[in-house]
């Protein structure tokens, strides 16, 4: 079914590249030449043979904490962006399918939510809460839920009045089915330029709070967060902070280029037979 | 009749339209990133047209007949590209003049009417603004002069308020008036040649017979010439001099109007002329209906508006009994009710003996198994991402708790039933055909063997000869599987060929009941008989008779 050479250029470039970032979080140990947190030189030292990217602000080799960022970055940003869109889009379809009083409540709860902006609402829980992992990703995909659930809701909505949705509910289909075999289908497309949006929205996000010193917490980093580090080197004529922004905007590129991909080939109301 | 030209019109001689050798092609791109194709939609289709004369083009969906007609004014649609041949149009080679050619010629030379006026309309401006905007464009006339013709041929197509209906908003008129305003539209600017594109198919019969008096009437009085495109022989037989015959981009038959419907020499033109003919003969009831409508009456909008009547119908084993109207009659609301889409008001469904639940989540499975519903528009009845074998395989799992091969063999079974093969089981709707998709759903709601199939305008979507395909299965369905029908259309024609009863519905009540023979035999009552005389019949002359016929109705005769 997949056939490399049919596929479009950019989507080569994107999977490669998204390719390359997963492989060097996953196996971040044994790539990363130096610890996370091993200081092995001088401050902000330019790049050279040993230090491919330099060092950063505390003498630590960049490239080591740029792959062990990578894994942080895309751990956190995937299972919230998952969550994210598990929870929107089941909530979004059954609010449209339910209606009545379920989708009344739903919406205004959402409404609600998104009437505080969400980097304050973030700040508020996580001061509260305490700082680790799990609370982290549970506000970042709960939050960002509520954009997702506006989106399926409204495609589901224009989907449920559709005849085929009134031929299974004549047949007598419970909800399920109609949920997951014929909304879920049709509003693929959608969610999936969605998808890659929100997923870097995600790491955008996170390192919104980890500058703000609420997301990742020291000696860990996430790429928002070594930029911090670095950003006084920027005064200097030291480019140590561009890097982890740079990999963020490539990183950004590869994922869509990749969605756009997979965008594609689930337009196609003929299975991708062309 | 008030004259909308300022100068006197004569009547005009000569050659107006010259088309030869015309090409067209579009370039494909499949999905999936497989290298583009470029296909030929016409293939070297001439034709010639004199002034003031009107020439039908006819054929199925895809004949070209649409984008023959738009070439005369030099547009492709979508991507169509004109790839050879001439368009002399008024002596010159219009294909030449380049854009600002066209810019002169559009509007003012040629002017189009659009299929659906309600469509084509932007919302947001007064009809008034929107018919002299081309005039005023070209330059030919100030704005008061053409506000002045524009109000004469509101006057000539018979709108009502012709001074005062310009202020209007589309959305404030009738789908027949707008498409009369439509018409005014491109007469406004005192072209040589209009374009008619399908101006009544979207019409009711009693509203379309209107609408194309209207534009008869405009077309003879200011000698326009026009294309009048539409794949209704017997509406172009009442207006056009000449009718060409199109199929898949290729000319068929070209020749004057009677010779085309009283001696076609072609099969296809042949088949395209006899097309309705369907005998069925009528079934007696028998002694017991096994689903009886009792006093349904329905509303929209928490019982503000009424839409059903105190509606009372049977429907007996194995027999089609016809609903018939026009648009808002509440022949689809009454689907509805008997579906428990719709709960009644007031009244009750009785199927076997038993009175039915009002709402859909009352009725246990096996009772939504006996009623079965087909779709007008085939293609959104069925879920664009479910392959054939799903969508006909469904039902099987679903009543029957069929599985794997065993679903598979009685899918084929179905598939064979319908006349489609079995190759067709991978395949998703995008990939069948229009009639395909209507054999699908049939093939849907027959697998769950049913007792009761109710028919929502099934084959209006589709062209005269595939509808005729569709009602030949379903009355050779009906012998094989003993189903009944309840069969919602506004054509009489369909109404003649598979009906053993009719109801015909006039505003949410039942005006006249009975067997088919008994309704379709005079004497009528008004309404029934103003449906059954604005029913285009194949034979020219139809449409003047016709409404002779209906000013004496109204003079009191």
């Amino acid at each position: 079914m997949l056939d490399i050479k049919r596929m479009p250029i950019p989507a080569l470039i994107g999977i490669v590249l998204t390719a390359l970032f997963v492989l060097a979080a996953f196996f971040a140990p044994w790539i990363a030449p130096h610890g996370n947190g091993e200081i092995v030189g001088d401050v902000w030292e330019p790049m050279s043979a040993t230090h491919w990217l330099g060092t950063d602000n505390l003498g630590r080799d960049l490239l080591s904490r740029m792959i062990y960022g990578a894994r942080i970055t895309l751990f956190i940003a995937v299972l919230a962006t998952a969550l994210s869109f598990s929870l929107g889009a089941i909530l979004g379809f059954s609010a449209a399918v339910f209606g009545g009083w379920y989708d009344t409540l739903l919406s205004r709860l959402v409404d609600l939510l998104m009437s505080i902006p969400t980097l304050i609402m973030g700040l508020v829980v996580l001061s509260v809460l305490p700082t680790n992992l799990v609370t982290l990703i549970l506000v970042m995909g709960v939050l960002d839920s509520t954009r997702v659930y506006r989106l399926s809701r409204a495609v589901a909505v224009d989907i449920n009045i559709m005849d085929y949705v009134e031929a299974a509910k004549l047949r007598g289909e419970g909800e399920g089915w109609i949920i997951f075999r014929e909304i879920l289908p049709n509003a693929l497309s959608p969610l999936i330029s969605e998808l890659g949006l929100r997923f870097i929205y995600a790491v955008l996000f996170l390192s919104t709070l980890s500058f703000l010193g609420l997301g990742v917490q020291p000696p860990d980093a996430d790429w928002g967060g070594m930029v911090k580090e670095n950003k006084d080197g920027i005064v200097f004529g030291i480019a140590a902070a561009l890097i982890p922004a740079a990999a963020i905007a490539l990183l950004a590129i590869s994922v869509n280029l990749v969605a756009d991909w997979v965008l594609n080939r689930t337009t196609s109301l003929k299975g991708g037979r062309g | 009749m008030a004259d909308t030209k300022t100068k006197p019109v004569q009547p005009k001689q000569g050659l107006l339209l010259d088309i030869r050798n015309l090409r067209i092609e579009a370039t494909v791109y499949p999905p999936g990133g497989e290298a583009p194709k470029t296909i030929t939609l016409v293939h070297d289709v001439s034709l010639t047209l004199e002034k003031g004369k009107v020439l039908g083009l006819i054929g199925e969906s895809g004949a070209g007949k649409s984008t023959i007609g738009l070439s005369s004014m030099g547009y492709g649609r979508g991507g169509v590209r004109i790839t050879g041949g001439e368009v002399i149009f008024n002596g010159r080679d219009i294909l030449k003049g380049g854009k600002e050619g066209f810019r002169k010629l559009r509007g003012r030379e040629v002017c189009y009417v659009a299929q659906s006026a309600a469509a084509a309309f932007n919302p947001a401006h007064r009809l008034m603004d929107q018919v002299v905007e081309a005039t005023l464009l070209h330059g030919t006339a100030t704005r008061a002069e053409a506000e002045k013709r524009a109000v004469a041929l509101f006057k000539k197509l018979s709108l009502p308020n012709p001074e005062t209906i310009g202020e209007r908003f589309p959305h404030q008129v009738s789908g027949g008036q707008l498409q009369r305003v439509m018409t005014a539209m491109a007469l406004c600017s005192e072209p040589d040649l209009i374009v008619f594109d399908e101006p009544t198919t979207a019409l009711d019969v009693t509203t379309q017979i209107d609408v194309l008096a209207a534009i008869k009437d405009a077309i003879r009085d200011t000698h326009v010439a026009a294309l009048y495109i539409t794949h209704d022989l017997a509406v172009v037989a009442q207006v056009s001099d000449e009718i060409m015959v199109l199929r898949h981009g290729r000319l068929v038959e070209w020749g004057g109007t009677r010779q085309i419907i009283k001696e076609p020499r072609q099969e296809y033109t042949n088949a395209l002329v006899s097309v309705h003919e369907i005998e069925h003969q009528e079934q007696k009831p028998s002694a017991t209906p096994f689903l009886s409508v009792k006093n349904v009456t329905a509303a929209y909008g928490g019982g503000h508006v009424k839409v059903l009547k105190n509606v009372s119908v049977d429907i007996y084993p194995g027999q089609t009994l016809a609903v018939v109207g026009e648009s808002g009659s509440g022949k689809s609301t009454l689907a509805r009710a008997i579906t428990g889409l719709l709960p009644p008001e007031q009244g009750s469904v009785v199927f076997d003996g038993r009175t039915l639940g009002n709402r859909l989540s009352d009725r246990p499975k096996e009772d939504l198994r006996q009623l079965q519903m087909i779709y007008q528009m085939a293609d959104v009845a069925m879920n664009p991402r479910q392959t054939v074998g799903t969508i006909i395989g469904r039902p099987l799992e679903f009543y029957f708790g069929m599985n794997g091969r065993e679903r598979d063999r009685r899918v084929t079974e179905l598939l064979d039933e319908i006349e489609m093969g079995k190759g067709f089981i991978d395949r998703y709707p995008a990939e069948l055909s229009g009639g395909q998709k209507q054999r699908v759903c049939i093939a849907r709601s027959l697998a769950a063997k049913p007792k009761l199939i109710i028919c929502d305008e099934v084959t209006s979507a589709l062209d005269p000869l595939v509808a005729n395909g569709i009602l030949k299965l379903l009355l050779n369905l009906q012998q094989v599987e003993k189903v009944a029908y309840l069969f919602i259309t506004h054509d009489l024609a369909t109404v003649k060929s598979i009906a053993d009863s009719i109801a015909v519905m006039y505003r949410g009540e039942v005006v006249r009941y009975g067997l088919k023979s008994k309704v379709l035999a005079p004497p009528f009552d008004a309404y029934t008989d103003l449906l059954l005389s604005s029913v285009p019949q194949m034979e020219i002359g139809w449409l003047e008779k016709a409404i002779r016929g209906r000013r004496m109705a109204s003079a009191g005769n």
